[in-house]
């Protein structure tokens, strides 16, 4: 059993609702070993972190398939607090400190170190007192560790963004049983100096031969820091690579890279390059997760502009902030006329509309019908749907619910009415609802923000058909945010990448995977390490990583099975 | 500096506006200050208990526990049959603390599930809470008793043997009978209180002089600040002819003193233990905590039954003070008043200290006592007075709920 | 898989209100074989529900606006009151003493439902609460108002001084004004007053055609989910003033409605159970702390009421001494109230 490795996943297969999210995924990592995850979203780090972890979700949807082996023993985690104790930790993307508690009793949170006394002798562990000084020290040392001057009294919220950073990680570095650490996207608040302090300490753990397992996008960081680097996409491993034999050119490619199949690329159209519909200058949008940071972009009447983009980078804010949902500042023109910023009345009245990437909260009134919902956009911008009978001015319900049947027509909606609550529908119908809601108000541009999130390959198609015919029939001008790139090749026009809250470059459908990779992880090209593949190591007796020849380009399954039926 | 002016002003508006309502009100009263000042003195000592087991509650973040009128329901249950079956003096009070108790736990148990459910509106779960359950315990002793539950007591019950009456008096050797162990008299051991106050800050500052936490310069002022006022009193115990009135006006019932102490130091000791570590990191975040592996509702339900507990044992202090109750009635107010004292003594919904009680208790009570007097010196009718008391604890809260509610809405969390 | 029917059908009229309703249908067969004066029973029945159809009226448009169940509908009533005090003490009487009771309140409920919605939009998510001491502070205040106030007219004065009265009747003024109007005598004791109960479907009526209305459907959306409100252009804030302040208006013209049903203005501390009262009849309607409509109104005030009217004479039967109609009132409120509350916190 113990071949020298600290975890091993064997074949983790997981499903979500029948998506299969976790194709058989299976890593090695020794102590000590600094291993990067790599992919787009979607690819399925996060699940297989989940697993690891013995999470809730999912434990509540099926479980998971395949083995995971920890130091040495066959494990069945089921539960985060039962992950830490035997040893693995996690230093999330989101800190998980208290404000009012100081550094200390942050590091020692449920975990503090007790001191019998009257009270706990009669009622319990739960009320012993806690030991003030040695739990100082305790924090002392792990922030020494880091390499940290700070004082443990302090409370947390004083402190500036990055250094909580690092009292997560003095918080799991105390853990005394430490055997492996995973990093999800650390480096994602730091500023530049902060983050390399954070991959000077991320080395040191792994000298004091703790495991670690770095997930991140930003290229240039895993090729500094990590030793191996496993590539998924899809929810499959596409390649492990020890850092040697690669490069960001070609962890770039690889992450992104499906295989370019001319059927599903775009048809290039011609459109007036001068005849700009919506102008962005400088666009600054607050949006928690997904800000932008001084965009700007030109949309050409009647075409299809793609967003896209990884995770967290700004895509997304894109269209919340022009249509005013989120604080924003900046200039935007349409048409050549200024449009209201921070005022979604008068964003909409301008004919502009929006299917947002929040179904649930933002697209939907979950417990009213669909033919209400399908309405209620036009009726308070357009004032349709009413009719005036004497004083008073009514909902005409006739005519609401023949333009919802005709939606539900037009769209395929699964429904048994159009009186049917839409919290009933699945996703896929849901946003079909949303789609309709949006086209109700007639819109001369439309925004869709993950149009095809969480909806079956079925659905996919339809909903992107309608919306290129939608383009191309009624001359529709769409803006597409999607973190499918594949997507958006498929429809776009043109693709334009937003890293880091900004505009990093815009990118013709059929434009090489090398160059969409490059710009989603804002990685430049170095020139010492090679695209060249190395030598097959003939010695190694096991399955090890794999060189660059043999990992790459997986078939695209979605394009297979279409092209078998 | 004026940044922390405006501070200190926006955190204690509620305490401020009562001083000075109380010095105003007391003027207009014509009252005399030893009679205040014994009315409050006797109001601090029996009321301490209710409002001490708010803080709890506080911290654990479930908010002000208005539904601590269980726990003074389970005292009046256990001082029902303890009457019933004649027990007497301070025997008798202790039996009704051990009944009361693991009913105070039942129902402690069963209000905090109830709050597990209603996350983010415990404040009124726990009212309305107060409300049923003053229906089932009409219920009971109203209709049930005698009936369904078999029990015959003339001198307590309704004389058509149905229900317990409406005023229940306690055997005369009951009434008072935590009081009466050990009574003296203010003007002479004032010098003791002052001189241990004393004594206490000068090891606090000590201390803190050696430990020099962050901020220890403002804590060594304060503790400075407290010591000249200690100072400032022993002065006028001494040559002040109002105040020395007072002192021999007013007596302290010291085992109740004796009480306030302990439980006091109970509720501080609990929150330093690894419990109310816990306590406070739910209060803070619900989310980081149970991540960390707290069992978020269990320990909310730990919370609310060591308040419905305290609840209990301070009715049960309430009750023998006053000597009667209304059986009926006298756990209405219950949840009103202690709320409104811990407000005005500072508190907010998310912060509560001792200290807190303690001053809000006699800056409430001392309002409570001068409002109708000043309203039949200043306006010939007392009913005025009476009204004002009333609109003065519910706007208390009121203004207090708002401003806290409406300020953490602005504050970013980290 | 009947039973599965069953179970959801249970489930979503919640075990509470099927124990109320199962309690007013044991009352009902029981009621003629305790020899008590059936057709009386009714009439009084009768009156209650209109009495408080327009108060229970007054929550609608607070919980579909999002602002929760109107605690403070104390600070309507007091409006109302108002209006009535001043109408009786410029000695108006007959239709013209109530209607202008009901057009000097007015007023005064708007901008107290404008000034208090404000409020309310800055402590979003406490709103229940807020409200609960709000009514309770306001009704305190104006039992300082009601003393102190001028008041000209003998009858509404204390007989010793200044100040409004406790109480204050309103026989040869506009007693059952509308209670009277159009009534129809089925038998001597078994009567249906019309003019109470046509107020009452009218002010629903137009309720209803209110919330078919472009605003009303703009209010409803703010309150279902304010994000997508103001996605699309609704300004969430503004919705709730509008629903507070058309629940202020409910309140004030439903005091005057209920009062010249009962007979009396009730001044003081009388206001303080109107809230509880109203909210618990929506609830047992079938309203939740999110949604409500005007079906959930009328069932609702008519099982409320019913059970309140039908269980004091039965009460009275069984225990002659003792207050048990006032223990179940108590219970059933607050019981429903309670589950509103839980269900309200499960879908969090």
């Amino acid at each position: 059993m113990d071949d020298g490795y600290i975890l091993q996943m064997e074949d983790i297969e997981k499903e979500y609702y029948g998506n299969r999210v976790l194709k058989g995924i299976s890593l090695k990592l020794k102590p000590g070993e600094i291993m990067a995850l790599v992919g787009e979203n979607g690819a399925g780090k996060s699940t297989l972190m989940n697993v690891l972890f013995g999470m809730e979700q999912i434990r509540n949807t099926g479980g998971f398939r395949g083995r995971v082996i920890f130091d040495g023993e066959e494990t069945h985690i089921t539960s985060p607090r039962e992950a830490m104790e035997r040893g693995i930790g996690m230093v999330h993307q989101e800190f998980m400190l208290l404000p009012g508690f100081t550094i200390t009793e942050n590091i020692k949170l449920n975990r503090e170190i007790l001191k019998p006394n009257l009270l706990s002798r009669v009622f319990g562990k739960r009320l012993s007192g806690l030991d003030h000084g040695t739990m100082k020290a305790d924090a002392s040392r792990s922030l020494d560790r880091i390499g940290l001057e700070l004082a443990e009294n302090e409370t947390v919220d004083g402190l500036p963004v990055g250094f909580m950073q690092f009292v997560e990680i003095a918080r799991e570095i105390d853990k005394t049983n430490m055997k492996l650490i995973v990093f999800d996207e650390p480096t994602a608040v730091l500023t530049e100096i902060e983050a390399q302090k954070l991959l000077d300490t991320i080395e040191m753990i792994s000298r004091e031969g703790v495991a670690v397992i770095f997930i991140s996008h930003k290229l240039d960081e895993i090729m500094q820091v990590s030793d191996t680097v496993m590539v998924m996409r899809d929810g499959e491993n596409v390649c492990t690579l020890r850092k040697e034999d690669t490069s960001v050119g070609q962890l770039a490619e690889l992450m992104v890279g499906r295989g370019v199949d001319a059927g599903s690329i775009a048809q290039k159209r011609s459109l007036d390059n001068d005849d700009i519909l919506l102008s962005i200058r400088n666009l600054q949008v607050d949006m928690p997760g997904e800000g932008v940071k001084g965009l700007s972009l030109d949309v050409r009447r009647g075409e299809i502009l793609g967003l896209g983009g990884l995770a967290g980078q700004g895509k997304i804010g894109v269209s919340n902030g022009v249509l005013g949902i989120y604080p924003t500042e900046g200039e935007i023109l349409f048409e050549g006329e200024p449009l209201p910023m921070n005022h979604p009345l008068g964003v909409l009245k301008k004919r502009i509309a929006f299917v947002s990437e929040d179904r649930k909260n933002v697209g939907l009134i979950l417990e009213a019908s669909i033919e209400e919902n399908i309405a209620v956009g036009a009726l308070r911008v357009n004032d349709r749907f009413l009719k005036k009978t004497g004083p008073f001015t009514q909902i005409n319900g006739k005519e609401r619910r023949k333009h919802a049947e005709q939606m539900v027509q037009d769209f395929q909606i699964k429904c048994v009415s159009t009186r049917q609550k839409v919290g009933d529908l699945s996703g896929g119908n849901q946003q079909k609802v949303c789609m309709a809601k949006a086209l109700t108000m007639e819109p001369k541009l439309l925004f869709v923000s993950e149009p095809t999130r969480g909806i079956d390959i079925g659905a996919k198609e339809v909903l992107l058909d309608y919306l290129v015919k939608l383009n191309r029939e009624q001359g529709v001008t769409i803006v597409m945010t999607s973190s499918e790139l594949k997507e958006l090749r498929s429809v776009c026009d043109r693709i334009a990448i937003v890293t880091g809250g900004k505009l990093e470059g815009i990118l013709e459908p059929d434009s090489p995977d090398l160059e969409f990779g490059l710009m989603m992880s804002g990685a430049r090209m170095e020139q010492e390490f090679s695209t060249e593949p190395v030598e097959n190591r003939g010695e190694s007796v096991e399955k090890g990583p794999d060189t660059p020849e043999t990992c790459g380009k997986i078939p695209d399954h979605d394009t297979e099975r279409r092209r078998q039926e | 500096m004026t940044g922390q002016i405006k501070k200190i002003w926006k955190e204690n508006v509620v305490t401020l506006v009562f001083i000075v309502l109380c010095l105003l009100g007391f003027a207009a009263s014509g009252q005399t200050f030893s009679y205040v000042f014994s009315e409050v003195s006797s109001r601090l000592f029996r009321n301490f208990g209710l409002v001490f087991s708010l803080v709890i509650p506080v911290i654990a973040g479930i908010g002000l526990n208005f539904g601590i009128v269980l726990g003074a329901m389970a005292a009046q249950a256990a001082f029902i049959f303890v009457t019933h079956w004649r027990f007497q003096g301070v025997a008798a009070l202790v039996l009704v603390a051990l009944i009361s108790t693991p009913l105070s736990i039942l129902f402690g148990w069963l209000l905090g599930k109830l709050f597990n459910k209603t996350k983010g509106q415990e404040m009124i779960t726990g009212m309305i809470t107060g409300f049923f359950a003053n229906g089932i315990y009409q219920l009971f002793f109203l209709v049930l008793i005698g009936t369904l539950i078999p029990m015959k007591d003339d001198r307590i019950m309704i004389y058509n043997g149905i229900g317990i009456k409406d005023t229940l008096k306690f055997e005369d050797s009951v009434a008072n009978a935590l009081d009466n162990i050990w009574k003296v008299r203010l003007d002479r051991i004032y010098w003791v209180f002052v001189l241990l106050g004393m004594v206490c800050l000068g090891i606090l500052i000590w201390k803190t002089r050696e430990e020099k936490a962050p901020g220890y310069r403002n804590r060594l002022a304060v503790y400075g600040a407290w010591e000249a006022a200690l100072l400032v009193v022993l002065a006028l115990c001494l040559w002040n002819g109002d105040v020395q009135m007072a002192l021999k006006f007013t007596s302290i019932p010291m085992v109740p003193l004796i009480l306030m102490v302990l439980m006091g130091l109970m509720v501080n000791i609990v929150l330093k233990t690894k419990l109310g570590q816990d306590f406070r990191a739910i209060g803070t975040s619900q989310k980081v905590a149970a991540a960390s592996g707290i069992d978020v509702d269990r320990t909310r339900i730990v919370a609310i039954i060591l308040s419905t507990i305290l609840a209990a044992w301070g009715q049960i202090i309430f009750l023998q003070n006053i000597g009667n109750f209304n059986t009926y009635s006298s756990h209405e107010k219950v949840s009103l008043f202690a709320v409104a004292a811990i407000l005005v003594g500072g508190a907010s919904t998310r912060k509560a200290t001792v200290k807190q009680c303690i001053i809000g208790i006699i800056l409430f009570h001392t309002l409570f006592v001068i409002a109708p007097l000043a309203g039949k010196a200043l306006l010939n009718d007392a009913a005025y007075g009476e009204y004002f008391r009333e609109a003065i604890s519910y706007g208390v809260i009121t203004l207090s709920l708002v401003l806290h509610i409406s300020s953490r809405k602005k504050g970013k969390r980290v | 898989m009947n039973n599965r029917r069953v179970k959801q059908f249970v489930a979503a009229i919640g075990v509470p209100r099927l124990i109320i309703m199962g309690y007013l249908l044991i009352l009902l067969i029981a009621m003629p074989f305790m020899g008590l004066q059936i057709e009386m029973l009714y009439t009084q029945a009768f009156g209650r529900i209109g009495m408080y159809g327009v108060l229970v009226l007054a929550m609608l448009p607070a919980i579909e606006s999002g602002i929760k169940m109107n605690m403070a509908l104390p600070l309507g009533v007091i409006c109302g009151l108002i209006g009535g005090v001043l109408s009786l003490d410029w000695g108006f009487s007959g239709w013209m003493g109530l209607f202008l009771a009901v057009l000097i309140s007015i007023p005064i409920a708007v901008v107290v439902g404008i000034l208090y919605g404000m409020l309310l939009n800055k402590i979003k998510g406490s709103e229940m609460m807020i409200a609960t001491y709000t009514g309770y502070t306001a009704v305190a205040i104006m039992c300082i108002v009601w003393m102190a106030m001028p008041v000209n007219n003998a009858e509404v004065r204390w007989p010793q001084g200044n100040g409004v009265r406790n109480i204050v009747t309103l026989t040869g003024k506009y007693e059952k004004i509308l209670d009277h109007f159009l009534e129809i005598r089925i038998t001597e004791e078994l009567v249906i007053p019309t003019g109470l109960f046509l107020t009452v479907a009218l002010a629903c009526f137009l309720m209803w055609l209110f919330m078919r209305s472009k605003t009303g459907i703009m209010m409803k959306t703010a309150g279902s989910n304010p994000v997508l409100a103001e996605a699309n252009g609704i300004s969430v804030d503004r919705m709730r003033i509008l629903g507070m302040t058309l629940s202020s208006v409910l309140g004030a013209v439903g005091i005057i409605i209920y009062s010249q049903s009962y007979g009396f203005y009730q001044f003081y501390m009388a206001p303080l159970n109107m809230a509880f009262i109203a909210v618990a009849a929506i609830l047992i309607g079938g309203a939740t702390v999110g949604r409500a409509t005007v079906f959930h109104v009328i069932f609702g005030t008519v099982l409320y009421q019913s059970i309140m009217t039908f269980t004091l004479p039965i009460a009275n039967v069984i225990m002659p001494e003792g207050t048990l109609s006032e223990i179940v009132r108590i219970i059933i409120q607050n019981g429903i109230i309670l589950y509103a509350l839980t269900k309200a916190g499960e879908s969090q």
